[in-house]
């Protein structure tokens, strides 16, 4: 009995020691920040319905194949990566999935004003221009033509479970962040070279285009190969849908997923940063059935000595 | 040379010439325990248990880990972690007995303050004792630097800066002790060596000594009382050992010792398994990075309190405090002026002393980890005081405690 009330001292020490170094100290340096839900309700819906056919037309009338590629429409990229990030500062991305893994209200503020979806009027004060030309309309009504822009996007989209983990980090991340435990950069895979001349090459492509995103962003954006571990889920979650909730001004736009790709971005970090998970999990739980009877075997074997003692 | 028979058992074989029966009985058999101790006395074998993990594990990490500064932190974080199979789990035993074992010597440490089992004839074990604290914190820091993180570098950064010693601005001392201007490869190379070899090696000798220092004086017990252990041990051999007062080490209080270490080892693998966490700050996973400080610097938990009583003092004043922490416990058993060998309980006003320590060390703790800022400097500071005021004050209650 006097050994259970010490060891009960030791505990509540020992756990108050715990509390106040980590669930305390870590809510006072980083406060928590509440999820919106992916529900974007700063943005207006406008309530309109689209048509995917007059979509396809509205689509290629107002010029976004200028700089957008859709391979599963057969239209490739005007631009390769590296001349894109020349002119635009990042490669704009292939809408083949667009409207599978952004959020609908979302596209439609997009294209009729890029910096305010995005989040980041803040950079483009004093005349300075969004990269991404926002869309004045063809001459009727703008929020049917954008309804129907965005229908075609979706009508063209893969069915939401047919998007991988991977395809939903490619659009929504990848052509700013660089993935190395995946061999990912931000040009796409890095492709196996058989001779180190051309990995080299590919190499200094890469590093072409990391300066001009870097001159785009002001400092190159980081790797994510860790950032399951460093960051954790709760925080990479609120920070895919608005980062300026946890870094003000921050050059990072908004990203605009549905909450569905947000759980699939995570899925494929923690695929990445953390890939040994579920093996953890099941070694744990044999090795915690050892030690039980391990510790069973320790008390009777205790036991069956100590009853000559006492 | 001796003459040897023919030995017809293989335990004879080695008799002959290593005398095992012998050593058997002085280390085990009869190496004579007090029977009222209770599982705190448990806390040596944990340690010796948890070193013997983390000594294992750092082996199977030494074969894949690169002294590096551009491979380093990939070679744990993807080599190891991803690759190597199992290499997660030695990671994983590693960090967390790395955290764990602090634990435990605090524990082990606080039960010896508690039950005055470094007074009069034990005042080597205390002292070698401090000095394996010591080599420990030395290994713990060496360690913390090679996954070249962001807090490994930062705190590399800060506490190296130490060694300017304030005012003196012994700058060139810095310098010397990185082997460059800032933490760079010079730095993780020495740091590594000192993690892997020389640290390993004086914990193992100074392990040995701290055994060494307790045949003579033997284990305290839960009453401090004085044990008369050749008359006890006669009465135990003589059969009476419900009487006697001594119990055989093995494997009468090994069989404790066992039973303690397997309760410590499903608390210890849940959190290798499902709280690893706790012993790992999330910002040493983002790669070393010179040009970009972590918003806040802190070492990890069990540096704490001493963090916090370099913390809330002027640059000089602060070096000195941070001095007297590191070496008055150092000093315990001459501070301790009182001749009892007893509980904390039984003490008066020692006992006061004893939470009041305790608890001050785990508000130093809590606040070295807060952001030097408003309520928590004020309350780090005062606790500093405090720490510093008990201590000055220790002679002086214990001069007046009556005997008991």
């Amino acid at each position: 009995m006097k050994e259970l009330k010490i060891l009960a001292v030791v505990v509540f020490f020992t756990l108050l020691t715990y509390w106040g170094v980590e669930p305390y100290a870590h809510s006072v340096m980083h406060p928590h920040v509440e999820s919106e839900n992916f529900a974007y309700n700063d943005l207006k819906d406008t309530g309109k319905k689209g048509d995917a056919a007059k979509g396809a037309e509205t689509f290629m009338n107002a010029g976004c194949i200028g700089c957008h590629g859709v391979k599963s429409q057969g239209m490739p990229a005007p631009m390769d990566p590296i001349a894109a990030a020349q002119s635009f500062g990042v490669n704009p991305p292939d809408l083949s999935e667009a409207g599978a893994i952004f959020d609908e209200k979302f596209l439609s503020a997009l294209i009729k004003n890029p910096a305010h979806a995005l989040k980041v009027e803040h950079k483009f004060t004093g005349g300075r221009q969004h990269p991404m030309t926002a869309f004045y309309g063809l001459g009727g009504d703008i929020d049917q033509e954008v309804a129907d822009i965005v229908a075609y996007l979706k009508s063209i989209a893969p069915k939401a479970e047919e998007i991988t983990p991977k395809m939903a980090f490619e659009t929504a991340c990848g052509r700013c962040h660089a993935v190395h435990y995946d061999n990912w950069t931000q040009m796409g895979e890095k492709p196996k070279f058989k001779y180190k001349k051309d990995e080299l090459l590919y190499d200094a492509k890469v590093l072409d285009y990391q300066d001009h995103l870097t001159k785009y962003m002001g400092k190159l954006p980081p790797d994510l190969s860790m950032y399951i571990r460093s960051r954790g889920e709760h925080y990479i979650k609120t920070f895919m849908e608005n980062p300026q909730n946890l870094l003000p001004g921050t050059a990072m736009p908004r990203v605009g997923v549905t909450a569905e790709s947000a759980e699939k971005v995570l899925e494929y970090l923690t695929e990445v940063g953390d890939s040994k998970h579920a093996e953890r999990d099941s070694v744990g739980k044999k090795v915690m059935i050892y030690l039980f009877i391990f510790a069973f075997l320790a008390y009777l074997w205790k036991q069956s000595i100590w009853k000559e003692l006492h | 040379m001796a003459h040897f028979e023919k030995a017809h058992s293989l335990e004879e074989w080695l008799d002959q010439r290593l005398a095992i029966k012998t050593l058997r009985r002085v280390l085990a058999e009869e190496y004579w325990i007090p029977k009222n101790i209770n599982f705190l006395w448990a806390m040596g074998m944990v340690l010796a248990f948890t070193f013997g993990i983390l000594v294992v594990s750092g082996i199977f990490l030494l074969m894949y880990y690169q002294p590096n500064v551009d491979l380093a932190f990939d070679s744990v974080n993807y080599t190891i972690m991803q690759e190597v199979e199992f290499g997660w789990l030695w990671r994983h035993m590693h960090a967390v007995a790395a955290s764990v074992v602090f634990l435990i010597i605090y524990i082990h440490m606080f039960t010896g303050i508690y039950y005055g089992s470094y007074k009069k004839g034990r005042e080597l074990i205390w002292i070698s004792g401090m000095l394996l604290f010591v080599s420990f914190s030395a290994e713990a820091f060496s360690g913390y630097m090679l996954p070249w993180g962001q807090m490994s570098y930062w705190a590399g950064m800060v506490i190296t800066n130490l060694f300017s010693l304030g005012s003196l601005e012994l700058n060139g001392l810095v310098e010397w002790i990185r082997g460059d201007y800032v933490p760079g490869q010079a730095f993780l190379t020495r740091f590594f060596m000192l993690h892997v070899f020389l640290l390993p090696l004086v914990i193992m000798a100074l392990i040995g000594l701290h055994f060494g220092t307790l045949r003579i004086p033997h284990v305290n017990n839960q009453d401090g009382e004085e044990i008369d252990f050749d008359e006890e041990a006669k009465k135990y051999l003589a059969g009476k050992t419900k009487e006697a007062k001594v119990i055989r080490f093995a494997n009468d209080f090994l069989s404790k010792d066992m039973f303690v270490v397997s309760i410590f080892l499903i608390f210890y693998f849940y959190l290798v398994f499902w709280h690893f966490d706790f012993a790992m700050d999330p910002i040493n996973f983002d790669p070393a990075d010179g040009l970009k400080t972590p918003p806040h610097i802190y070492p990890e938990w069990y540096f704490l309190w001493s963090y916090e009583i370099l913390r809330p003092f002027p640059k000089d004043p602060g070096l000195v405090a941070f001095g007297f922490a590191q070496v008055i416990f150092f000093l315990l058993p001459f501070l301790d002026k009182s001749p009892n060998v007893a509980p904390a309980s039984r003490r008066g006003i020692f006992a006061v002393w004893f939470w009041v320590l305790l608890l001050d060390m785990i508000v130093l703790t809590v606040m070295g980890k807060l952001p030097p800022q408003g309520i928590y400097s004020t309350i780090g500071l005062v606790a500093a005081v405090v720490f510093i005021a008990l201590w000055i004050l220790l002679p002086f209650i214990t001069k007046k405690e009556k005997a008991v």
